[in-house]
């Protein structure tokens, strides 16, 4: 039974690959640099969605690590009462509980209209920049980034406090002994020590965000022309799966196909990585 | 006499206070999604809650009234399904990487496995079901149905159920199983009757755990259980669901099928978080 | 010169640096150490000895505030160093840290190079002389600087425990304490370097004062000066063992003659 497990994950590379085949025949690698994708004249490659797909999870990354490892720090070194933070602890991994499809919802009607007003600051006073460059009219990447950002929080948070827990209080009891301040010991000490662990979650959390579906789909518009600007509509893979394989005809499904390969690979690539640090962490303490 | 007192002013007490209330704030940021997002479910979500939406269909397009009925019973199914065929071969699995693998080369790598596994995104689940049972009507010449959906959710829950299994069965003591082969007891025997039952907490937390995750899930159901907006007909064909049916109204123009879906997080929120609550305090339960 | 009055307080005639007044700590609601009085006197060497579990630790960190990193761990009663009162509500436990360094059981160096050891209490202290020559006196001072000068960019967790531990006690000087206290420093040792450490106490003592816990009689005979013997009872009501001080005088006094029988008992090595 325990192969099953082996099987299955061999059996999706497989069926994915397979499926794939015809649109890797037809296209090869440049199906992942051109960026027209049009099943009304049978054409297609999936650079926009991969474009989405990396730039809305390495922003969504910048903007949630510093916030998570915050937290995590706040909740694990005694700076507000045991209490209080446990309740913290508990709120973040109920946050991780909510499923997607609601914070979809929630991003649509509530999110959106709410952020629209400081997007379109961006765009007014920063329109120069490529990736404010459009004006923002609705569902888009700078959404959807928000929304990946409130999904891989909790990942990121509850990694780095199990890694910051792990640290030996004996390297607290020196750096606290030859006098460090607190953030004195927390910058060169602790967090020090806790590093690759974090980075290991941090990389997890990035394979969480590439493959992120629903809430994702609801709001960033699955547009398939491409733009650099994260206020226009876009497109993930994932996205891009949730919308069209439903209805697909042969030639789009076997593009779609190919589309999950590589979706399946960068996932993979970085989950192997991520494991890989991890394991390091736990041989070294 | 020393001067120790705590000086306001001076620069690395103020460093410490600025970092201290950055940590906060970050903290506060962190959970104020959750409470924003439970806050306007709740809001949505009781304000228009009646029987009607267990009992009733849900209304056609510019329709008035109805409910999700079909759904919740959609998802129960679902769930059910997915259950049925990971819990038997997740703890299956669980079980013989704990009790009966010698720790290297095989079971290493289905260690390793099932992590990957478990980081594959929830879309590649149904589009691997979409290959493998959908397209090939491989069930009695059926395309879109509930077993379909219900697989999918399978495969997610899989990694889960393996894992808690197998560390679960690795927190009881040693001593337990060599006193109990000691007897004369074989290992199967030793397995089912006594490290099993040892282990049962964290394995049921495990378990409720993948339980609360799938009934949540929408992506792999999207083109392998599909939606219907009628009444469940056997699970053979494509059958509705909650989370489908979220992801379906919220795209569409009409407020009431809006409502309809703020309705349904609701219902879809509070049962999931009840399930993480209850794994919660089985967790507790068994510390003690 | 007065008789000891009681027997807590043994030099009445010389320099008190730190004094324990009616001190008791507890770990949430169980209170560890209970009325503890005690004059530790300035310059010199003071041990703590008693059986497992009687509170030297725990009496040990309070002196210089590492039991605030201890959820739940709290103290009633006064420190006094140098007059000041060490738990007062307005004290920066970092400034008593800074003034009172401490050595632990086991040997804990960061996981950086030896010179950066030494150096980063020294920096976050303001120290603005010279680095190198701080490091090497450190280093000298603590008896360990043959066995590292030709290594000090490597990891402090390259070198042996004994080394290790002789590391921590050069770190702990650069900072320039006033007190050093010493927590079992030599309980994960060989006899050599046991021994070395030994000797470096001997040379510290000059400059510092030390306070060293020890469950070595001759180790306490052989460095200290003053020794203070501890004994945990069961009390009613309580949840487990409550230490206390049993007697505090003269190395020689506690040693060849007590004046409680359970430090007569406890020193010539029938206890129970
Ligand atoms: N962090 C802690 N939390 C709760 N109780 C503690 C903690 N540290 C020590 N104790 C308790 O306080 C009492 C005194 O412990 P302490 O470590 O001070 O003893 P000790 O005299 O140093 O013993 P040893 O000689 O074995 O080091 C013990 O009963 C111990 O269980
Ligand atoms: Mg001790």
């Amino acid at each position: 039974m325990a192969s099953m497990v082996a099987l299955i994950l061999i059996s999706i590379l497989v069926v994915v690959f397979w499926g794939s085949l015809e649109s890797m025949g037809r296209y090869g690698l440049n199906f992942l640099i051109t960026s027209n994708w049009n099943p009304v004249d049978d054409e297609y490659g999936a650079f926009t969605a991969i474009y989405g797909t990396l730039v809305t999870s390495l922003f969504a990354l910048v903007i949630a690590v510093p916030l998570g490892v915050g937290t995590a720090i706040f909740i694990t070194e005694n700076i507000i009462p045991l209490k209080v933070r446990n309740i913290i602890g508990l709120m973040v991994e109920l946050l991780a509980a909510i499923p997607s499809v609601v914070l979809g919802l929630w991003a649509i009607f509530i999110l959106e209209p709410l952020i629209r007003p400081f997007l379109m600051f961006l765009y007014e006073d920063f329109g120069w920049i490529p990736i404010f460059s459009t004006e923002p009219l609705g569902p888009g990447m700078a959404p959807a980034i928000l929304i990946l950002v409130v999904m891989i929080l909790p990942i990121i948070t509850a990694i780095a406090r199990d890694s910051l827990n792990q640290v030996p209080i004996q390297l607290r009891q020196a750096a606290y002994g030859v006098g460090a301040t607190r953030w004195g010991a927390i910058l060169n000490v602790i967090l020090p020590a806790a590093i690759s662990g974090i980075v290991g979650g941090v990389m997890l959390a990035l394979g969480r965000a590439m493959g992120e579906t629903m809430a994702v789909t609801m709001i960033i518009g699955n547009s398939n022309v491409f733009s650099w600007s994260l206020l226009a509509p876009g497109n993930t893979i994932s996205a891009m799966l949730a919308n069209q394989f439903g209805e697909a005809d042969v030639g789009q499904l076997s593009s779609l196909m190919y589309a999950a390969f590589v979706l399946m690979v960068l996932t993979l690539l970085v989950n192997v990585f991520a494991q890989w640090l991890v394991k390091r962490l736990s041989l070294k303490y | 006499m020393p001067d120790l007192g705590y000086k306001n002013w001076q620069k690395r007490n103020i460093v410490n206070r600025l970092l201290s209330v950055l940590a906060g704030l970050f903290s506060f940021l962190c959970i104020l999604p959750l409470i924003a997002v439970l806050a306007y479910i709740l809001i949505k979500g009781i304000s228009t809650f009646n029987l009607d939406l267990f009992t009733k269909l849900p209304p056609p397009p510019g329709g008035e009234g109805g409910g999700f009925g079909n759904a919740i019973l959609g998802s129960i199914i679902v769930t059910t399904i997915a259950a049925l065929i990971a819990i038997p071969i997740g703890v299956g699995g669980g079980i013989y990487l704990a009790e009966y693998s010698t720790g290297r080369g095989f079971s290493q790598f289905i260690r390793f496995g099932t992590n990957v596994l478990a980081g594959v995104p929830s879309i590649i689940a149904g589009v691997f079901v979409y290959g493998v049972i959908v397209s090939t009507r491989i069930l009695f010449g059926n395309t879109f149905s509930a077993i379909a959906g219900g697989t999918a959710l399978s495969v997610l829950m899989l990694p889960t159920v393996v894992k808690t299994t197998d560390e679960g069965l690795k927190l009881v003591s040693n001593d337990l199983r060599r006193a109990a082969l000691g007897v004369g007891a074989s290992r199967f025997v030793t397995v089912s009757q006594i490290t099993l039952p040892k282990a049962f907490t964290p394995i049921a937390t495990g378990v409720v755990l993948s339980i609360a995750r799938a009934a949540g899930e929408t992506a792999p159901l999207i083109f392998t259980a599909l939606f219907s907006p009628f009444w469940p007909n056997g699970i053979f064909d494509p059958i509705a669901t909650l989370s489908v049916l979220i992801y379906n109204f919220s795209a569409q123009p009409y407020d009431l099928q809006n409502q309809l879906a703020w309705s349904a997080s609701f219902l879809l929120v509070v049962f999931i978080l009840a399930l993480n609550l209850l794994a919660r305090w089985l967790g507790r339960f068994a510390s003690k | 010169m007065t008789a000891t009055s009681s027997s807590q307080s043994a030099h009445s005639n010389l320099d008190i640096c730190l004094s324990i007044q009616n001190t008791t700590i507890s770990y949430g609601d169980f209170e560890a150490l209970k009325n503890v009085f005690c004059d530790i006197p300035r310059g010199q060497v003071t041990a703590f000895i008693g059986p497992s579990g009687c509170g030297k630790s725990t009496l040990l960190r309070a002196i210089n505030r590492m039991n605030d990193l201890i959820e739940g761990c709290s103290l009633k009663g006064r420190i006094l160093f140098d007059g000041a009162d060490l738990y007062a509500p307005d004290v920066d436990p970092v400034e008593v840290r800074r003034r009172i360094g401490m050595v632990f059981q086991q040997p804990n160096p960061f996981p950086k190079s030896i010179y950066e050891n030494i150096a980063f209490g020294a920096r976050i202290n303001g120290y603005d002389g010279n680095m190198d020559e701080l490091v090497e006196r450190s280093l000298r001072q603590a008896a360990v600087w043959d066995e590292c000068k030709d290594k000090l960019k490597e990891s402090g967790n390259s070198l042996s425990g004994g080394q290790q531990q002789r590391l921590c006690i050069a770190r702990t000087i650069a900072i320039e304490p006033e007190v050093i206290l010493m927590d079992e420093p030599c309980s994960a040792l060989d006899p050599i370097s046991t021994l070395k450490i030994e000797e470096t106490i001997h040379e510290l003592k000059k400059s510092f004062t030390i306070v060293i816990v020890t469950h070595n009689m001759q180790q306490a005979v052989r460095v200290s000066d003053t020794t203070a013997f501890f004994n945990a009872e069961a009390v009613e009501g309580g949840s487990g063992k409550v230490g206390y001080l049993v007697e505090f005088n003269d190395t020689d006094k506690i040693f060849n003659a007590p004046s409680q029988q359970a430090t007569q008992d406890y020193v010539s090595g029938r206890f129970g």
